[in-house]
């Protein structure tokens, strides 16, 4: 059973007509169809310029190449969906930068990217090892995407409300951070964690909060292990720094530690750089303040001995049913080259962190030292469906809010640590069957 | 002469072409006229639904076709707490829903029937809980259930003193349940009262002054007169209130999203939640497969508890 109707979605083909006959001799070696043509899909912008340098730099590969491209933004929620279809039925756009997992999902249907991902790593040094994992199919060296960037998720904290607790730094440790967390409570300044159904910032925290006690969904083998010793006392952790919450985080989206955080309601939370940005740039000057005394941090490492926040990534892919397939990897390279590349992470402010480590030495990182921390975000990220692999079964899994009903059931009091991990490797199972 | 003009018309009849022909043949007429009706019901009903049907067979996974796996996903979910849940909240949820919209539907049904000043301006106003599109009212909603920066709580606590915390409306499962059920009150009382205010006014006032003269008083008038002839219409948006009720989606999805722990979601949430973003099709369609015998039954119910008394099929009231 197909769901080819839900092409209809992706607004029929509409290929750009007209493509120009014009050949600009760098594209020579590259060997670019005559007449190609591109289709593009990505997510929509989180930060404003997103969009226009993404556009412009479009425009700039258009004018090398002569290749005319058209950019569609799509939904957040609407992305995955519409991947998948153009996976499955081998029409629409040519190249989809997509979540983390899907082109994993769709491995087989993908150009192979390993040459001009070689190639990139060898000119801007290396990728980072995650982006590795995320971009090579599994278990082998054949890359299938080209991570493009990772909005990461540290500490988001109020500089002045943590001094007042008696903290110089923000906490390193787990035992720290409950400390830091109780006694800023008791000033009124809570923190703040999404625990209801917010599929960025719940699986955020939650995943934070497993990993960094040395718990995990699956192990090597995909095998389902997230009923251990380490989940337990994750989530009696859990329970603990929930006392210190502001109340209603059970029932936090994504946008409500955000709102949160600009009223000056919460102390600590975790968010990507944009936050700080729309604090720091906003008209009111009471909002505007407040940007002064944020900063970021290292989410605290616990057991597991090395920093492990989650990461939103996005993954370009290649389709093998595009009619031009060296047109294709010619744009992703076009986009990743320094000219291209450093320009939108600059306008960016960083939100879309690099995955090849030359870019780590880019001016956006010299700007504002308050930002640095995203710097490292490939450094510190941890893959989705840790410690397995990256597969459809891990998004669903992030996308079924397993792990984050699995912490909430137990800092509503619903379920015992011992109730709440069963019940999550119960429901994991059933995704993880083969 | 007659004979002749008899034979003429007879030439005359044959002829005519035999598109004219074809379309003097009655069996051909009703098929071609029903056609469009016909074609339309068939690809935008019963093959979405039929599809559905299949799919809730089948393992389908969004992007993956998927095969056929018999009665698994019923199976899988006959032991799903999550899914005991949804149909739980979902009974709850249309039933206490439905029982306020029709309490206060009908009360302000009465109320506007009586002789009021600016009339029809209060009509008008009666429906804006109706016309303002779901996802803004629920948007709405989610402001003022907001744990912190909740409307209600700020009254209650900042400006009458009469609290000391804002209330969590939404993060624990009962005042979850009953916020959202609030909401759903509130956007369904219109469309009871204005429904209901149509049949009222189609009661003739003698059979009141009849009954005034017998000496009722206003509850025995209520029961006695205007409850029976309400009868019909009752039935028919009860039906339609509880249909509504029991399928919604957007207040649920945009307030809560099913949390907190999945405390509050609803049948229909479930199952998109599972189906789309979960990438489970067929396991969601399986959920919204679920939900077909509860709404026949609820169907059935107000059909045959409620329309068919026999005063209504034209027999004497004995």
């Amino acid at each position: 059973m197909s769901i080819s109707r839900r092409d209809v979605l992706i607004g029929g083909a509409g290929l750009a007509a007209g493509a120009s006959l014009l050949q600009s001799p760098a594209l020579a070696q590259a060997n670019i169809e005559q007449g190609a043509t591109l289709r593009v899909l990505r997510p929509t912008k989180f930060v404003d310029p997103d969009q226009a340098i993404f556009n412009e730099n479009t425009e700039a590969f258009t004018k090398a190449t002569g290749v005319p491209v058209r950019v569609d933004y799509a939904g957040w929620e609407d992305l995955r969906p519409q991947t998948a279809v153009t996976a499955n039925t081998g029409a629409g756009p040519d190249i989809v930068v997509g979540w983390a997992d899907d082109p994993h999902i769709f491995a087989d249907k993908l150009i192979d990217l390993t040459p001009i991902a070689e190639d990139l790593g060898k000119k801007y040094g290396g990728w980072y090892p995650i982006a590795e994992k995320y971009g090579k199919k599994d278990k082998t060296n054949q890359w299938v995407s080209i991570p493009m960037g990772a909005s990461g998720a540290p500490a988001v904290y109020r500089e002045s409300w943590v001094k007042e607790a008696g903290f110089d730094t923000f906490p390193k440790d787990l035992d720290g951070f409950l400390r830091l967390c109780r006694k800023m409570k008791e000033q009124g300044h809570p923190a703040g964690f999404a625990l209801g159904n917010a599929v960025g910032d719940g699986n955020a925290f939650c995943n934070w909060l497993v990993w960094t006690h040395g718990g995990y969904m699956v192990d090597e083998n995909n095998k389902v292990a997230i009923n251990s010793k380490e989940t337990i006392e994750a989530l009696k952790y859990a329970k603990a720094l929930y006392e210190t919450f502001i109340p209603g985080t059970l029932s936090w989206l994504d946008i409500s530690n955000n709102k949160a955080l600009t009223a000056g309601e919460i102390g600590v939370t975790q968010n990507g750089v944009s936050l700080y940005f729309s604090i720091k740039n906003s008209k009111d000057e009471k909002t505007a303040a407040i940007g002064k005394d944020l900063n970021h941090a290292t989410m605290p490492v616990g057991p597991l001995g090395r920093p492990s926040e989650p990461a939103l990534v996005i993954n370009a892919m290649a389709f093998k049913h595009t009619k031009y397939p060296n047109a294709a990897k010619e744009y992703l390279r076009f986009m990743m080259e320094k000219e291209q590349y450093d320009k939108w992470l600059t306008g960016c402010y960083g939100y879309w962190a690099q995955p090849l480590k030359g870019y780590a030495t880019s001016k956006v990182w010299e700007a504002d030292p308050k930002i640095v921390v995203y710097r490292d975000t490939w450094e510190r990220a941890l893959w989705s469906g840790y410690k397995g692999s990256i597969n459809e079964a891990a998004g669903t899994v992030n996308a079924e809010y397993v792990v984050v009903q699995m912490v909430a059931s137990v800092c509503a009091g619903q379920a015992t640590p011992e109730e709440a991990a069963r019940e999550a490797e119960r429901r994991a199972k059933r995704y993880y069957r083969t | 002469m007659a004979v002749a003009a008899v034979e003429t018309r007879t030439t005359y009849k044959l002829d005519q072409s035999w598109l004219v022909r074809l379309f003097d043949n009655k069996p051909f007429l009703i098929a071609i006229c029903l056609f469009p009706a016909a074609a339309l019901l068939l690809v935008f009903l019963s093959y979405p639904l039929g599809l559905g049907v299949w799919l809730s067979f089948t393992d389908t996974r969004i992007g993956r076709p998927g095969y056929f796996i018999g009665l698994e996903n019923f199976e899988s979910l006959w032991y799903d707490r999550v899914f005991h849940t949804a149909v739980w909240n979902t009974l709850l949820y249309t039933s206490v829903a439905t029982i306020g919209k029709f309490g206060l539907g009908l009360w302000l049904a009465l109320l506007l029937n009586n002789n009021l000043p600016f009339k029809s301006l209060l009509r008008a106003i009666i429906l804006v809980p109706w016309i303002v599109p779901t996802v803004l009212s629920a948007i709405a909603f989610w402001w003022i259930y907001d744990p912190q920066f909740s409307i209600i709580s700020y009254v209650l606590v900042d400006v009458l003193g009469w609290r000391e915390t804002y209330i969590d409306f939404l993060g624990q499962p009962w005042p979850a349940r009953f916020s959202l059920i609030a909401a759903n009150i509130w956007r369904g009382i219109p469309f009871v009262a204005i429904s209901l205010l149509a049949g009222l006014q189609t009661i003739s006032p003698s059979l009141y002054e009849a009954a005034m003269l017998d000496g009722a008083n206003a509850w025995q008038r209520f029961k006695h007169v205007t409850f029976p002839m309400l009868m019909p219409i009752l039935a028919v948006v009860l039906t339609f209130s509880v249909l509504f009720t029991f399928t919604d989606f957007q207040l649920v999805y945009a307030i809560t999203r099913g949390g907190p722990v999945n405390s509050t979601h609803l049948m229909a949430t479930l199952a998109f939640q599972r189906g789309i973003p979960g990438g489970q099709l067929g396991e969601g369609a399986a959920i919204a497969v679920a939900m077909i015998p509860f709404l026949v039954l609820a169907t059935l119910f107000s059909y045959f508890g409620l329309a068919r008394r026999k005063w209504q099929q034209g027999e004497d009231n004995d």
